[in-house]
């Protein structure tokens, strides 16, 4: 494991420069791709829910049992191997080293091994398709007692791949989160203060942060409930009767399980957030010709977000039979939260205020992503209320606020990030007309799918059932609400393809990109090649001296000047030119 | 993997001391501590550890309130007859202090891996690694013991089944961890016997090798004061 940072051996053959392959870019892509992958099983499995809720009994094969297997298996694909895969193995590898100006990862082999553990963490979970019984369909957060018991779909293969996958997930995402951390605190180029560092960078830096400190919780949560399951232990089995009989367990608290298990959920809903937060901040800047507005305020809301957020796991669980007391301190902490958020949204639209605002594809997304997390932010707070959550707790209100702020809002600054960056990754541009098609379909189509279920909500649709029929209380329109929420569903599931054809089609016919199309200030820009080269700098590290934020600087010759120059009057790379002027 | 500035370790001699050294380290370029990335990622992944150790803690203490049954008396449960005597908590007892002391024998190690004395450190490495196993040792032997007595992990003649179950997870993770570590001396005190550090000039990996051992040690106080106390 011998490596020295200065004197990079570029891997000369296929395997090890594409394949086994210790360089962060690569293995970004690698994990991009994987996520893809898997995230395209996850969107069908949505596409198959919503057909047996728009059109109820017409799909013979989804029967009750499939239905909780897709939404299991959905649930658990989109939140952990797609978005905090995509967004800490994908982009953080790729932007971290580049935006820090560095050559590679701290440690490029444990980097390697995080791709192929994460890997085979989702072919684990894949292969749980093909047990016998099928995955499992305890619900994405896999409460027990039900998820070990006969009942519930995939309880004699399905539950303990899905632990088992798990368990693997979160050694990888160990091994890339101590990289990322490691990365941004200790190998940062000349000039490189975390203060000068773009809020991407902060962004993912948090969330790896977070990664590390909550991923023990579902690690511990994971490794007793297959004891549960395997070893017949009773961490979290009261004393049951199943099926007529009295089963060997008693005295274990399923409470325990949703303890651990929100301990690591809810710093995981900011696991996804912050990197999203982050890519909106500077796709906003850049594309806005304009510096972030509250730069400092933006840091440090990052940090207040990351500590808050584990402190406010048991609003998930103000229904679940925990002390009553619990809902006043965890509601008063989560609409604590709301005040850094808030100041984040408040500084992205002060950003946008009067700025030369370039509505290209990347900032469509940016735009669209503030839309949709305010929306989803603000059903937040109704739920964070113990009083209104109470009421709306297991409705169709609860399904929309999750996925308009951690569903749609991180996957359109995914979307963002990847027309941003993507012509640096290949050397080529997304096509511009499919993208815009792309956006206004997705922006469009999530609103209609996600706006009409709040409404939904309301009227007291509850979440989680397999059908509708023959409730008195819900009135006959809902169902046509389904039956239009699900056409959106299908439309907009469609027009991913759309992406992914742009991806591929553009890799090799896309218009050629020069090496900073937009126009943009952060390291990643400055590289000597494009797409950056095994090592990323040539023969000397960039030396920055600026933040990242200079646009518009009254008097400069361009509407936006590199972190790598130099101040007027200093000499280049002098410890004067370092020290002078913090932005 | 070579630091290219794990060699200028000393701190700028302007620094101030206290919280103006704190603020000029975060607010510096480059690097916010001045060790090297080897050991601030040993530093990272402890405290990622310290998450684990500290939910399966907290865990077994919540089931242990959940339970109906009694908990057993451990006391009673873990005391050996020992000339004829039964004492409780001896086996326990002499654990710790066998852990404790190879934390002792660790730190020395490092001393002489600084002194570049490569005999000593490593022998001092090796009789760490030979604590660590025999520490492993005796906790077989009480699983054994415990195993022989009918504890399982899903039930036990003297109480609450939790009992059994958080026993063998902990303890057993726990020793997991100083297997690991055993395992991981050896190898880096055969390469100080082999002059690997020597050649490079650098033994910072004993230093870091031990501090996953002290970590490992002091989990097991918390351990011992969780479960074997209470």
């Amino acid at each position: 494991m011998t490596h020295d940072a200065d004197t990079h051996h570029e891997p000369s053959s296929f395997w090890t420069r594409y394949v086994w392959s210790q360089d962060h870019k690569v293995i970004a892509i690698q994990y991009t791709l994987t996520a893809i992958a898997i995230g395209l099983v996850g969107l069908v499995l949505s596409n198959l829910m919503r057909l047996q809720l728009g059109f109820p009994g017409r799909f013979d094969f989804i029967d009750a049992a499939a239905y909780y297997q897709y939404v299991t298996m959905h649930g658990m694909i989109m939140v952990i191997y797609l978005l905090t895969a995509l967004l800490l193995g994908g982009f953080g590898n790729y932007l971290i080293p580049l935006m820090v100006g560095a050559r590679d990862m701290v440690f490029p082999y444990l980097n390697m091994l995080s791709f192929w553990v994460y890997l085979l963490a989702v072919l684990v979970l894949v292969a749980s398709f093909f047990v016998p019984g099928g995955p499992t369909g305890a619900g994405w957060t896999l409460y027990p007692p039900q998820a070990i018991l006969p009942g519930t779909p995939g309880t004699d293969w399905g539950i303990v791949l899905m632990l088992a996958s798990l368990v693997i997930f979160i050694v990888a995402a160990t091994m890339g989160g101590l990289n990322y951390v490691t990365t941004v605190l200790q190998a940062r180029t000349r000039g490189m203060t975390l203060m000068r560092m773009p809020l991407t960078v902060w962004g993912i830096f948090t969330a790896s942060v977070l990664a590390l400190l909550a991923f023990p919780a579902l690690f511990v949560a994971g490794m007793m409930m297959l004891l549960d399951k395997l070893a017949g232990t009773s961490f979290f089995m009261p004393a049951i009767v199943s099926m007529g009989r009295e089963l060997g367990h008693e005295g274990g608290s399923p409470l325990l399980f949703q303890h651990l298990f929100w301990f690591f959920g809810h710093p995981e809903v900011y696991i996804v957030a912050l990197p999203a937060f982050g890519i909106v901040s500077d796709l906003i800047s850049t594309h806005a010709r304009k510096n972030i507005f509250g730069y400092r305020m933006m840091v440090w809301a990052i940090v207040a977000i990351g500590g808050l957020s584990f402190v406010v796991w048991a609003h998930h669980m103000y229904v679940s039979g925990m002390n009553p007391y619990f809902g006043y301190f965890f509601a008063t902490t989560t609409l604590i939260i709301a005040v850094p958020t808030a100041i984040k949204v408040y500084n992205w639209v002060l950003t946008l205020w009067r700025g030369n605002i370039h509505l290209t594809v990347p900032m469509l997304f940016a735009i669209g992503f503030i839309c949709s997390f305010v929306l989803g932010g603000i059903t937040g707070l109704f739920l964070g209320n113990v009083s209104v959550d109470i009421p709306l707790s297991d409705t169709y209100f609860v399904v929309a606020h999750f996925h308009m702020v951690m569903g749609v809002a991180p996957i359109l600054a995914i979307f963002g990030g990847i027309y941003h960056w993507y012509p640096k990754v290949t050397g080529r541009m997304l096509d511009e007309r499919l993208g815009r098609l792309h956006f206004w379909v997705t922006f469009l189509g999530t609103y209609a799918i996600y706006f009409p279920m709040h409404y939904l909500g309301f009227l007291g649709m509850p979440r989680r059932y397999y059908s509708f029929e023959d409730y008195a209380f819900i009135p006959d329109s809902a169902q046509d609400l389904n039956a239009f929420i699900t056409v959106c569903a299908l439309v907009v599931a469609a027009f991913q393809f759309l992406f992914l054809f742009n991806l591929v089609w553009s890799a090799f016919r896309g218009k050629p990109a020069e090496s900073n199309p937009w126009g943009a200030t952060t390291l990643e820009w400055q590289t000597p090649e494009t797409p950056p080269r095994h090592g990323n700098w040539g023969e000397a590290l960039p030396v920055v001296h600026r933040w990242a934020y200079d646009y518009s600087v009254p008097g400069a010759k361009r509407d936006f000047i590199p972190q790598t120059e130099p101040h007027e009057g200093a000499p280049p790379g002098t410890d004067e030119a370092l020290a002078e002027a913090r932005p | 993997m070579t630091n290219p500035t794990s060699q200028t370790q000393s701190p700028p001699a302007s620094a101030t001391p206290g919280w103006n050294e704190v603020v000029a380290d975060w607010a510096a370029d480059r690097r916010v501590f001045q060790v090297s990335w080897r050991k601030s990622m040993m530093w990272i992944f402890l405290l990622s550890d310290t998450f684990v150790f500290g939910c399966f803690l907290t865990g077994y203490m919540m089931v242990r309130i959940a339970t109906t049954e009694p908990w057993p008396n451990v006391s009673e449960v873990f005391a050996l007859t020992m000339f004829g005597q039964s004492i409780p908590l001896i086996l326990i007892a002499i654990m710790t202090f066998v852990l404790i002391t190879s934390s002792g024998t660790m730190a020395m190690a490092v001393n002489y891996a600084y002194r570049r004395d490569r005999v000593r450190c490593a022998a001092l490495m090796l009789a760490t690694a030979a604590l660590g196993a025999s520490f492993v040792g005796m906790q077989a032997f009480e699983w054994t013991k415990l195993i022989e007595d009918g504890v399982r992990p899903w039930g036990n003649p003297m109480g609450a089944a939790q009992f059994g179950a958080s026993f063998f997870l902990i303890t057993g993770f726990h020793g997991l961890h100083v297997s690991a570590g055993v395992i991981y001396l050896v190898i880096v005190a055969r390469r100080v016997l082999a002059g690997r550090y020597e050649r490079r000039g650098d033994y910072e990996i004993v230093e870091i090798a031990g501090l996953y051992w002290h970590f490992v040690d002091l989990v097991w106080v918390f351990i011992f004061a969780f479960f074997y106390l209470w």
